[in-house]
């Protein structure tokens, strides 16, 4: 590459130096299992006088079955009622220690995060809240119609925001009948559908111990972390382990969907199927990545796109590994006279990645931006407790952490060009294309466009 | 500030309402000899140094006809210098384990640096050099503003509650620069030419009006040796004070309409009300503070109590207040109204818990939950450098002055129900008013007549 100054060359240097000393401050995982046998993973921070905990569950839309928006819907009513106690009451207690909750779910998990100050006077109360509320959902009827509302709200902002819209087509042009191709937000008649049974149902099946992981990190020390996960997830039954999602068919030939909308830009998503989080080959494709669209405005996608072209705000891709074969995906926004010149560059710059590799020192440089910067993703509580709530999710290695570093350390320019090469087929892409104003060709698939 | 998980309310332009604060004691500050200040705050919880630069220039500094140019010009800050080409700032910071960006508001214009912390020399190196050094070429700017007018169509054009939010505050202000967009309107984006940027850039971008903050594993001592190596042999320049731009007095209700292919309708209502830097009394932007509190802090506030669950005539809603602006801001309300309920009703009832709050005290339980979330959420924050630094940066740019934040939460645990209820009665009343209704077109149909601007750019 041209223009390389000086400078750049001593610290280069420095970045090798300095990479061991930045393993060596990576924190220990302590793991064991609480008295009903949920895994639990720990990472003491005796700094601030807080607790960040994650209880995680294999309760995602992936779970959704016919009734898309059932395990979003289910999750979302934990905080609304719980044993004698109204959402009113709920949230008083949280709030008046300051504690902060959120309930979220995807298509793999569902996570309820727990913030709080570590005095007892404060955690006490949140925990015992959290954790009935978890056991003990009421899913009371007029509740559930009100949430039920609100993600009726949700699908209707989605079908204007053409983002959005461009998601939902994809991962169903990706994912088919696979349970992974349905929006976690659900669709209109199965959420008008849902009945109590439905959730009542959900919530016994998939918030079991047997399908919980806890991760914490803060300022406590062993016996205190000992408690607090034993407080969290002690009420739950023992419940059964749920199977995977089923394995993921490859797609087979090329598509290309085309929704109408009214914007001024047309949102733009090409891809394939990627990996799964545990195929050994993710790290290579992740190495790669980095190169081609992972690594903001050094990316040779936001180089092609953006800083030659001014074709877009941002480009970029990634991989998104899941239970099973995440997605592959490259997205970017453009005026909608430019799509056709967006798409062009946009598939020839993966076309020249894939075929002929990243290049030394690309390779290089994105190894150092990952390794040099793995302090980075370590600093700071909620950071760690994000990292270990993937590490208990997805049962990697209690070592991940010490030996990401080296992992990428060893990976060869030769490995990442095979495992783009086995992997992503530039021949054989989804294109789903959203936008176009006015006069915007529609290619059918007008369920697409209303999400249901 | 959001009171449905489910659904992102459009409440801020500006980036981030520093609610909450922590013990000042630790930050070490000096000035160099060019007028620039430097703040240093110890956090030795992992090795890693957060470096930011704060100019204080943002679109409340900005003439009618550059809207946008604070922005423009933050893009072209990564095109190059004599020594460090275009391109190669953000390689060596990348291929250094670091993190960059840049961000622009009303009162402030950004640039940071996240290293592992023997590298926070390169970051110094870098930004001394494009403070004073960089080159602006004309092929870059013309692809740069291209740039720009995709995010301004990407983050305002077609969305439409970022949209009604946008017209709004055009609506909101008359005289007061807060009336326009930190992005600048579209016409200004593609206008604004080299000799303007040159300007901008050579009025705003000197030592002494900028503030270095360091947050992390350092040592403040080094960190002066290095930035008095860097920065202190940059020039400063002659700065010219601001002409007034103060908001002429509101005289009475305003209502606009935003019509815009759409699928939810969106109110959002704001009210005039002083900030920290224009309050006549120092206790009154607190009280509104623990007044946004009290209706939207957190699931029990009033609003997700009363309008989400108790009435249910809001899908979502929440509250928004800054103290921190540096001219006269707003106490905004806004939300979607829930399936089957009508703006109309949801303005009522937003209307309605405003009216409670002049005529009633708040409960002793309210205030003390909310000097509860103060108290805790000071903890919390200093959970991350990153916005250790940006609320050093948001008191040193709207010129109140980092030191505001040490007496912070005592200042909100003196507040009392009567002064809430002060605030209330004097602020958020009728007259002071602004409200905006996004009125939903059928998205099958096309957009509403727009003259110019939006469409005339979305097709050639």
């Amino acid at each position: 590459m041209p223009n390389r100054s000086s400078i750049f060359k001593t610290l280069l240097a420095l970045v090798l130096l300095l990479v061991s000393g930045i393993a060596a401050a990576v924190p220990e995982i302590q793991h064991w299992r609480t008295a009903n046998g949920v895994p639990v993973y720990f990472i003491p921070a005796r700094e601030l006088p807080m607790v960040d905990a994650q209880i995680l569950f294999n309760a995602g839309s992936a779970r959704d079955g016919d009734k898309p928006g059932l395990a979003r819907l289910t999750n979302a009513l934990l905080e609304e009622g719980a044993g004698a106690w109204s959402a009113d009451d709920i949230a008083d207690r949280l709030d008046r220690v300051g504690a902060q909750f959120s309930a979220s779910s995807a298509r793999d998990s569902a996570v309820i995060s727990l913030r709080s100050l570590t005095d007892p006077r404060y955690l006490q109360p949140a925990v015992e809240t959290v954790a009935r509320l978890l056991k003990k959902p009421t899913f009371a009827p007029d509740v559930i119609d009100r949430v039920r509302q609100q993600m009726l709200t949700v699908l209707r902002e989605r079908a204007q925001s053409p983002g959005a819209i461009a998601q939902d087509a994809f991962y169903q042009a990706l994912y088919g009948e696979h349970p992974y191709g349905s929006p976690p937000e659900g669709a209109t008649a199965s959420l008008e559908a849902l009945t109590q049974a439905d959730i009542q149902n959900f919530h016994q099946r998939h918030y079991t111990a047997a399908n919980a992981r806890v991760a914490l990190v803060g300022d406590l020390d062993r016996s205190a972390a000992e408690q607090l996960a034993n407080a969290l997830v002690s009420g739950l039954p023992a419940g059964e382990p749920i199977p995977p999602p089923p394995p993921v068919p490859e797609i087979t030939s090329s598509q290309t969907v085309r929704l109408a909308h009214p914007s001024t830009q047309s949102h733009i998503l090409i891809g394939q199927t990627g990996v799964s989080r545990a195929d050994p080959d993710y790290y290579a494709l992740y190495l790669g990545n980095h190169v081609l669209g992972g690594n903001g405005l050094v990316s040779q996608l936001s180089q092609e796109i953006r800083e030659k072209r001014g074709l877009a705000y941002g480009a970029y891709s990634a991989f998104i590994p899941m239970r099973q074969t995440g997605p592959f995906l490259i997205n970017l926004q453009t005026r909608n006279d430019q799509v056709d010149t967006a798409l062009e560059v946009a598939q020839a710059t993966l076309r020249q990645f894939t075929e002929q590799g990243p290049g030394e020192q690309a390779l290089e440089e994105a190894r150092q931006n990952i390794t040099g910067g793995f302090a980075l993703d370590l600093a700071g509580n909620r950071k760690l407790a994000n990292y270990l709530g993937l590490i208990a999710f997805y049962h990697l290695p209690l070592d991940y952490l010490q030996n990401f570093v080296s992992l990428m350390n060893n990976i060869s320019l030769e490995q990442v060009k095979d495992a783009w090469q086995r992997h992503i087929q530039p021949d054989r892409l989804i294109t789903v294309v959203v936008g176009g104003g006015e006069n915007a060709p529609d290619s059918s698939a007008q369920s697409l466009k209303k999400g249901s | 500030m959001l009171a449905n998980r489910f659904v992102a309310l459009v409440l801020w332009c500006a980036i981030a309402n520093p609610t909450v604060v922590f013990a000042a004691a630790s930050v070490h500050e000096f000035t160099l000899d060019n007028g620039m200040k430097v703040l240093v705050r110890e956090d030795h919880r992992a090795p890693v140094v957060v470096s930011q630069v704060w100019y204080k220039v943002g679109s409340s500094y900005e003439p009618s006809g550059l809207t946008g140019i604070s922005h423009l010009l933050e893009h072209l800050m990564f095109k190059g210098t004599p020594d460090v080409p275009g391109g190669e700032f953000s390689r060596l910071i990348a291929a250094n384990g670091g993190d960059e960006n840049a961000f622009t508001s009303r009162d402030y214009t950004a640039y940071f640096q996240t290293l592992e912390k023997e590298r926070l020399e390169l970051s110094f190196r870098l930004e001394a050099d494009r403070m004073r050094h960089l080159l602006m070429k004309p092929e870059d700017i013309a692809k740069e503003a291209q740039v720009v007018a995709e995010e301004r169509r990407l983050r305002t054009e077609d969305q439409p509650e970022a949209l009604t939010h946008e017209r709004f505050q055009a609506a909101a202000y008359l005289t007061s620069p807060y009336r326009n967009p930190i992005i600048g309107w579209m016409q200004d984006i593609e206008s604004i030419n080299l000799d303007d940027l040159k300007r901008w850039y050579q009025q705003w971008y000197a030592p002494n009006n900028a503030t270095l903050i360091v947050i992390g594993d350092v040592d403040p001592a080094r960190v002066r040796e290095l930035a008095e190596k860097h920065f202190g042999p940059l020039l400063p320049s002659d700065l010219q004070p601001l002409k007034p731009t103060a908001e002429i007095l509101q005289l009475g209700e305003r209502r606009i309409t935003v019509k815009t292919p759409a699928e939810v309708p969106y109110v959002v209502m704001g009210y005039k009300a002083p900030t920290l830097k224009t309050a006549a009394e120092e206790w009154e932007p607190y009280a509104l503070d623990v007044l946004d509190g009290v209706l939207d802090g957190g699931s029990s506030g009033r609003i997700s109590r009363n309008l989400i669950r108790g009435s249910q005539v809001a899908a979502a809603a929440g509250t928004g207040y800054s103290p921190t602006d540096r001219l006269e801001g707003l106490f905004v309300l806004a939300g979607n109204p829930a399936p089957g309920r009508s703006s109309a009703e949801l303005e009522q009832a937003l209307r309605g818990e405003v009216a409670k709050l002049r005529e009633e005290l708040i409960s002793p339980d309210e205030l003390s939950r909310v000097v509860a979330q103060v108290v805790a959420a000071d903890i919390y924050q200093q959970d991350s450098l990153f916005y250790q630094g940006m609320r050093l940066g948001i008191l040193e740019t709207a010129g109140l002055g980092w030191r505001k934040l040490d007496d912070y939460v005592q200042r909100i645990q003196a507040v009392t129900p009567e002064q809430v209820r002060e605030v209330a009665r004097k602020y958020l009343i009728d007259d002071q008013l602004t409200v905006a209704m996004l009125e939903p077109l059928p998205l099958e149909g096309r957009r509403a007549a727009m003259p110019g601007a939006a469409m005339g750019h979305a097709i050639r």
